[in-house]
């Protein structure tokens, strides 16, 4: 088990503040990678019950032989001070578990769609899904090896983003551009919170 | 394959189910405030995890196994899933035990639908720089 923080009691006067920021991006797409590349522990995964999803249905008749009765999540942590500490949740991959989105996308600063040229159609969903909750997301393209280059204008047509949403090419594996990433969509959340915000604040 | 040859095999999961550890409960009056990230911490008055079994006999080994992981730091409620092998929905139930008794202690995530404040954004952008 990794829970190696050390001087945390120390710093628990202050309460400490917890963020969270999603990874989402269709299946195999490099969602684990990317958490991986910049966490300070080994991706873990959380299950999450699906006897969640039937709440507050009562009968768990059938469920006990299922091996599909739950869900992982992948999640990372990144402690930036003492007092603060970023935790990324990979998103599950298969649209029939959104269901959970709702729960992981709930106070979380913003997201990344991770895409892959090859499989665009793949974060369609994502992209869908954080506009309409207006969750602050940049898309991060993933350059596979191998994987064909496209122009980065090419890729914002193709998923008729809006001009202000970030789009950045990424290796998944490297941590400084995976930091890069996590940059813009901070960056994003906070042009969007000031832009929103009365301007006495 | 027998009748009981289907129940072990890899796919029938754990042969004790998940919410039995939680008396079949499946929500908690707390679970609102048990957010994945919510920081769980083990109240200051317990020196020894043992101390808390000692007074509290209602307490299973699940709930101790939490108090022990939480007594040194505050620790994530989705870490504690995966370090315990428990699902999320079980361990909320147990750590809404531990709230009712007054064993842990549950930090408050930002709230919902309110995002951090700019200035918190920027240390959040300072701190990745400085990774």
């Amino acid at each position: 088990m990794a829970f190696g923080r050390s001087d945390r009691r120390r710093a628990a006067a202050e309460e400490p503040v917890a963020l969270k920021m999603l990874v989402a991006g269709g299946f195999g797409v490099g969602k684990t990678t990317l958490v991986g590349a910049v966490s300070e522990i080994r991706p873990l995964r959380t299950e999450e019950s699906l006897t969640e999803a039937g709440r507050p249905v009562d009968d768990l008749a059938g469920v006990e032989g299922k091996s599909t009765t739950t869900v992982a999540m992948d999640f990372g942590r990144i402690t930036l001070r003492d007092d603060l500490v970023l935790y990324l949740f990979g998103t599950p991959g298969q649209d029939r578990f959104w269901f959970l989105w709702d729960e992981l996308a709930q106070g979380a600063l913003g997201a990344v769609v991770l895409a892959d040229t090859r499989r665009l159609e793949d974060c369609f969903a994502a992209v869908d899904y954080f506009e309409r909750r207006g969750i602050s997301f940049a898309i991060a393209v993933n350059c596979f090896d191998g994987a064909q280059m496209h122009p980065v204008e090419t890729v914002r047509d193709a998923l008729d983003l809006d001009p202000h949403v970030p789009l950045l090419m990424c290796d998944a594996r490297d941590r400084e551009s995976v930091k890069e990433v996590l940059i813009a969509v901070v960056s994003h959340a906070m042009e969007r919170s000031t832009a929103t915000a009365p301007a006495a604040s | 394959m027998t009748e009981a040859d289907r129940w072990y095999d890899d796919a029938a999961g754990p042969v004790v189910r998940p919410y039995a550890m939680t008396r079949g409960r499946t929500t908690h009056a707390a679970e609102d405030r048990l957010d994945l990230i919510a920081l769980v911490i083990t109240a200051d008055r317990y020196a020894e995890t043992d101390d808390v079994a000692a007074t509290d006999h209602s307490l299973t080994p699940e709930h101790l196994d939490i108090l022990e992981l939480c007594r040194q730091e505050p620790i994530s409620v989705a870490e504690l899933a995966a370090g315990l092998d428990l699902p999320v929905g079980v361990l909320r139930v147990l750590i809404g035990d531990l709230l009712d008794a007054g064993h842990v202690h549950v930090t408050r995530p930002v709230p919902p639908a309110e995002l951090p404040d700019a200035g918190l954004l920027r240390e959040v952008i300072d701190g990745l720089r400085a990774l």
